[in-house]
């Protein structure tokens, strides 16, 4: 089985996280890189997939050179091989063209399974497996807790609000995951010794067959038209209970049409 | 924070990512409750094992990691700013496995070492005796050849990871004398092998420290490693290596009270200011950090000797005494930082400087270093 797992590098969350003044990009070089989070549950269970129906496990990311760093880790948890779309047209992409290069990726490459974390902690968009999924006319399963496969058959537990939706599809599909679905393994130093050795493929726009002019900046269907640091909270509102203590946070509560 | 390291290679900067990622979940997370517990963690070391954290200073074709001392030391540092008892016990199983991957013939490392290395059998090292520690000559531990191996009989002491350890690297005599002492791979377990209660110690509380009786227990011929006679050589050359574990896992313990100090002086304010901006604490805190980084600085110049085949005895019990005196300033200065709470368990500080003090006394007491060092300058 051919499975693609889609990783991407983010600022540290740690860390003081910036945007660009100049084109209101996040600012890539402000902050250490780090691997998503929830990516690398994404990993590991692309892993468990090919541990249990065999095939081949390729890292997909897209980003600028140093995005490396995250790739190496996928490896060293496991994966067998690497794509890196790297080009500097890409810079300032916005999802819709994020999903339509990644997309073009993927058809080149093939696959029969895409997985994909849920969200990112820098744009926290949370629609890539749905674009992508439309842009490649294959059925989307989202929010997975736990996967299947039977066959050519997939199965997966979406987590909701109210328990769990069991949703099926057949095969060649795009899952993403969220955090419950397993624990991700530590990239074992043999691992990381491995990871050396393991081939990364680097593509640019025009390898991957990407219309440049529809990637980019300059022609993002968003923008982000202003941006500023978020106001220090401010102090809370003290209330004194003098017997009208109920009565005062019933109408502040009612203030902000919570009840 | 994390201490920004200068590292030799792209792959000892992910190891040290791993590491610290592991620290971090694995053992930042249970410290407490298991130290204070007094109980062992149950899994953990086979998951170092897995990780591949328990065989990195030997050589990869023994299935080990292939790291220099450089990089071993600071994998060690990191452990032991989380969690100094389990650091420790990683030290003295690295310690263990020294003489099989050094003085073993091929056949016994093909046979033993990579499981050892792989971190699938834990090991302890077994020399002290309750009458002989800092004079190890004097050990009266006794193996008797026999037809089908050697009887072991007497008492070892101070043995980490005692009863827990898969096996052992065990010192006995087979004759008279300093060439009178052999060194074994010894079995964790045997017709004839038992071990003490584990001791009450000050710290290090989550790894039992045992001594063992051998009372006849018979180990096979093929486990001694070396030649008949050649164990306190053996033991000696061990300890160089051990006394940088340690100087490691001292200089991490260190790294942990300093940052703790550092921490809590930037938020505590007195007289209207954070009392770090108080210079009595201020300075304090800066002797404190050039502890710190002196120590790191002192054992990483041992290594580097180390890793580049030169002499590095003499280095290695400056390295010793530096880092594990440093450990104990460091560690005593952060509880006065953290005054009244810092007396309390309900920080680290008390326990880093409980944990601390044992730096000073195991593989060799801080006085046995300044012999080795005087030794050196006088000849």
């Amino acid at each position: 089985m051919n499975i693609v797992v889609c990783v991407k590098q983010v600022p540290d969350t740690a860390t003081e996280r910036k945007l660009r003044p100049d084109d209101k990009t996040i600012d890539r070089e402000a902050a250490e890189g780090v691997i998503n989070e929830i990516c690398e549950y994404a990993v590991e269970e692309a892993l468990r997939l090919k541990e249990a129906h065999g095939g081949e496990v390729t890292v997909l990311t897209m980003g600028p050179s140093k995005a490396t760093d995250t790739i190496r880790k996928a490896l060293a948890m496991g994966a067998d091989k690497a794509v890196h779309l790297v080009d500097d047209a890409l810079h300032g992409s916005d999802g819709l063209q994020t999903s339509y290069a990644l997309a073009q990726v993927l058809k080149k490459i093939g696959f029969d399974v895409v997985i994909l974390g849920s969200e990112s902690t820098d744009a926290r968009m949370g629609t890539l497996a749905a674009m992508l999924a439309e842009r490649l006319d294959a059925p989307q399963l989202s929010l997975a807790n736990k996967v299947e496969i039977d066959g050519s058959t997939i199965r997966i537990q979406r987590l909701t609000d109210y328990g769990f939706d069991r949703v099926e599809a057949s095969l060649p599909a795009v899952v993403s995951v969220v955090e419950k679905i397993n624990e991700p393994r530590y990239p074992s130093f043999k691992g990381i010794m491995a990871a050396k050795k393991k081939p990364v493929e680097t593509l640019s726009v025009a390898d991957a067959e990407i219309d440049a002019a529809k990637v980019g900046l300059a022609s993002a269907a968003t923008e982000v038209v202003d941006f500023a640091v978020a106001p220090p909270r401010a102090a809370g509102t003290i209330v004194k209970d003098e017997g009208d203590g109920g009565v005062k946070v019933a109408e502040f509560l009612a203030s902000k049409k919570f009840v | 924070m994390a201490v920004v390291r200068l590292l030799p290679t792209q792959e000892a900067r992910d190891l040290l990512d791993l590491t610290r990622d592991f620290a971090d979940k694995e053992l930042a997370t249970r410290v407490e409750e298991h130290e204070r517990d007094e109980t062992y963690p149950e899994g953990l070391f086979a998951k170092l094992g897995e990780a591949g954290l328990l065989g990195l200073p030997y050589p990869e074709e023994m299935g080990g990691g292939g790291q220099p001392y450089e990089v071993y030391l600071q994998v060690l540092e990191e452990l032991a700013a989380r969690w100094a008892a389990v650091a420790v016990a990683v030290s003295v199983h690295g310690l263990s496995c020294f003489p099989l991957a050094t003085y073993g013939t091929a056949e016994q490392r093909d046979r033993w070492l990579p499981d050892m290395l792989a971190g699938k059998v834990i090991g302890g090292y077994s020399l002290s005796e309750p009458q002989a520690g800092s004079d190890a000559g004097a050990l009266n531990c006794r193996a008797e050849r026999v037809e089908t191996g050697y009887r072991i009989s007497g008492t070892k002491a101070w043995i980490t990871h005692g009863g827990r350890a898969d096996f052992y690297a065990l010192f006995a005599r087979t004759g008279e004398g300093s060439r009178g002492v052999s060194c074994f791979l010894a079995p964790g377990r045997a017709e004839g092998l038992t071990f003490g209660r584990p001791e009450q110690k000050m710290g290090l509380h989550a790894i039992p420290t045992t001594s063992a009786h051998w009372d006849g227990a018979v180990i096979d011929s093929d486990r001694l490693i070396g030649e008949e006679g050649q164990g306190l050589q053996i033991a000696f050359s061990a300890l160089d290596s051990g006394r940088l574990g340690i100087a490691a896992c001292a200089t991490g313990l260190a790294q942990a009270a300093l940052d703790v100090a550092v921490r809590y002086a930037n938020e505590r304010t007195q007289f209207g200011r954070k009392i770090i901006d108080h210079q009595g604490l201020g300075f304090l805190l800066a002797d404190m950090a050039a502890a710190v980084d002196s120590a790191r600085a002192t054992y990483l110049d041992a290594a580097r000797r180390r890793d580049a085949g030169l002499p590095y005895g003499r280095n290695a019990s400056v390295a010793k005494l530096v880092c594990t005196d440093a450990a104990m300033k460091v560690t005593t200065d952060a509880v006065q930082v953290l005054g009244g709470y810092g007396y309390t368990r309900d920080f680290p500080a008390e326990r880093y400087m409980r944990e601390a003090k044992i730096t000073q006394i195991f593989e060799g007491t801080n006085q046995i270093q300044r012999l080795v060092i005087s030794r050196h300058l006088s000849r």
